[in-house]
């Protein structure tokens, strides 16, 4: 293939997988007023869509609500994630494997398959409508895979420096606490960027658990506004744009940690 | 937890303890300690509802009243029978195999372009990741814009060459590949990044050895690429099939399951059941069979992959 012609197919990969990206930007600044094709440039710059959408999807209480249990959910799935996987990376006995397998196999268990006898369940705890209740389910499904990566990491971390503390007197716990949490750094990294994009963006358990409109993340927000506005179609592209900026930001500055950290966990999941 | 003993060995002197305990406490098991909340998290909010959910199955409970009497195997034999409930299963098997099939050629044959230097590469990598951060919910919302009828982009196209416009979303059978299409351009990013990885990890002293001896690019790929590809391959299989098989939010997004229950998947429906036709027994009977039928496909396509790279 001649260089000219794979430079021309390169440009067109690019404006293909950008055309969904292109309508979408140029939509949400079209003024209302302007029917004309989907295609066609906006004439006017028009930010009336976006300050609409704002407010009527209350996009500001969504964002908050999202940073809380996006954060909640990570520091938790973190801490349990690396702690359990210390005894089971460490301390290999037939009990452990037996462990280790259940929590992997949790892995494959779809989070809707048990959806009716979790909601009864959080109406029964009052958990509906509540941020802890959320975290505490978005934990329990993210747990697997952070598990999965923390024991396979830890697994190549040398033994000898465990022994070596022991040696020393310090004890089991603190042996994890001081030197083995400190060299978990890299896979804390993508374990908080590969479930941390799963949380944030998660709407399966969201729109179950979070009813009430001053709880709602971005996804179950949106689809609430949308189904209010959906003849509107420049606020549903406004309200849409708002919604994937904060995560399309991150992204696009911390790229290479995220296309590094997705492909890492998935190659190790 | 053994948090408690930040130094046991020290303590371990100290007078009055029950020996046990602190033995206990010195050991390697008590480590054990350190996954018990992981187990409770999976006890209560994994294993409890699924026993749970067996047990639902078997009832005609409705959601919410108190009441509810055993009916047996009822809801299970009743979607043998029932022709929405086909249609989802055929549905969920078209989303999970077709994206995944499209996912890894598409995914593939990028990677495989992408694996050389030139100019705008790493533009080009970035562009066709960026969706895989985004909701799949807000993906469903941005191609609705393309595919609805009135004013669509797509019929816009379709316009300008002077044919007459479609309602792409009105036909199920249809709708079902829009939305797997939809799946595959959302995801077929993080097959390209894989299997990059897996060409980058080749080396390139295997195809410096396969020019001199003359293979051409046809059989290097099959001697060298392809089989040495295999873990990439496994990977994207497997976490492509769970995905798809799982989908949900666009769907939702796009077209509710419609038109009537055309375009349903397994996740969908059980959420219609429950919610709009208060039938959590029917609705739960659905759960496990999907629970079952998930865990057999991607174990045997597990097993069979795995078998295929050790004969590789």
């Amino acid at each position: 293939m001649s260089r000219i012609l794979s430079r021309l197919f390169l440009a067109v990969i690019c404006i293909v997988h950008l055309v969904p990206f292109y309508l979408l930007l140029n939509l949400s600044f079209k003024p209302t007023t302007d029917t004309s094709s989907k295609w066609q440039p906006s004439s006017a710059m028009s930010w009336d869509n976006f300050s609409n959408a704002w407010s009527e999807a209350h996009l500001s209480t969504a964002l908050i609500s999202n940073l809380i249990i996006t954060a909640g959910s990570i520091v938790l799935v973190v801490i349990i994630g690396s702690f359990a996987a210390y005894p089971l990376a460490r301390h290999r006995t037939k009990w452990n494997g037996f462990i280790y397998m259940l929590s992997i196999s949790c892995l494959v268990v779809p989070s809707l398959t048990i959806l009716v006898p979790l909601y009864k369940f959080m109406v029964d705890i009052h958990g509906m409508d509540q941020y802890w209740a959320v975290i505490l389910v978005q934990v329990a499904f993210a747990l697997p895979l952070s598990i999965f990566l923390m024991t396979g990491f830890m697994g190549t971390v040398p033994k000898e420096l465990d022994e070596a503390a022991l040696i020393d007197g310090c004890s089991r716990f603190s042996i994890f606490l001081r030197i083995i949490m400190p060299l978990l750094k890299p896979i804390i990294a993508t374990i908080v960027i590969v479930l941390g994009v799963q949380i944030w963006n998660d709407y399966q358990f969201s729109v179950f658990f979070l009813q009430k409109p001053d709880v709602q993340t971005i996804p179950v927000a949106l689809s609430r506004f949308i189904s209010q506005y959906h003849s509107n179609i420049n606020w549903v592209a406004a309200g849409c744009l708002v919604g994937m900026l904060p995560m399309t930001l991150a992204y696009l500055f911390l790229q290479k940690y995220f296309i590094k950290g997705m492909a890492d966990g998935a190659v190790k999941g | 937890m053994p948090s408690s003993q930040p130094h046991s060995v020290r303590r371990s002197n100290a007078p009055g303890k029950p020996g046990f305990v602190r033995r206990y406490f010195q050991s390697a098991s008590a480590l054990n300690l350190m996954y018990v909340p992981a187990l409770i998290f999976f006890g209560v909010f994994i294993f409890y509802p699924l026993i749970k959910g067996f047990q639902i199955s078997f009832t005609n409970w409705d959601g919410y009243s108190p009441k509810y009497s055993w009916v047996g195997f009822e809801k299970y034999e009743r979607m043998f029978h029932d022709k929405k409930i086909l249609t989802t299963f055929k549905n969920t098997l078209i989303y999970g195999l077709g994206s995944t099939l499209l996912q890894n050629l598409l995914g593939l044959a990028y990677a495989l372009f992408l694996d050389r230097k030139i100019r705008g590469l790493g533009i080009a990598r970035t562009i066709v990741y960026l969706p895989v951060i985004i909701s799949p919910l807000i993906m469903g919302y941005i191609f609705y814009f393309i595919f609805q009828y009135d004013g669509g982009a797509l019929n816009d196209l379709v316009a300008v060459l002077g044919k007459e416009q479609v309602d792409w979303l009105s036909s199920g059978p249809r709708a079902v590949w829009i939305i797997t299409l939809i799946n595959t351009y959302q995801y077929m990013g993080i097959a390209m990044i894989i299997y990059l990885g897996g060409l980058q990890s080749i080396s390139k002293e295997f195809y410096e050895a396969a020019q001199i001896e003359g293979a051409g690019w046809l059989s290097q790929f099959r001697n060298i690429t392809w089989p040495l590809l295999a873990p990439a391959i496994t990977v994207n299989i497997v976490l492509n099939i769970i995905g798809g098989l799982k989908l949900f939010d666009v769907i939702v997004a796009l077209t509710n399951g419609g038109p009537g229950y055309a375009s349903q998947s397994l996740s969908t429906m059980m959420y219609n059941l429950y919610f709009a036709r208060q039938d959590a027994g029917y609705a739960a009977a659905l759960g496990n069979v999907m629970f079952l039928v998930i865990s057999i496909i991607s174990l045997f396509i597990l097993y069979t992959l795995r078998r295929r790279e050790l004969r590789m």
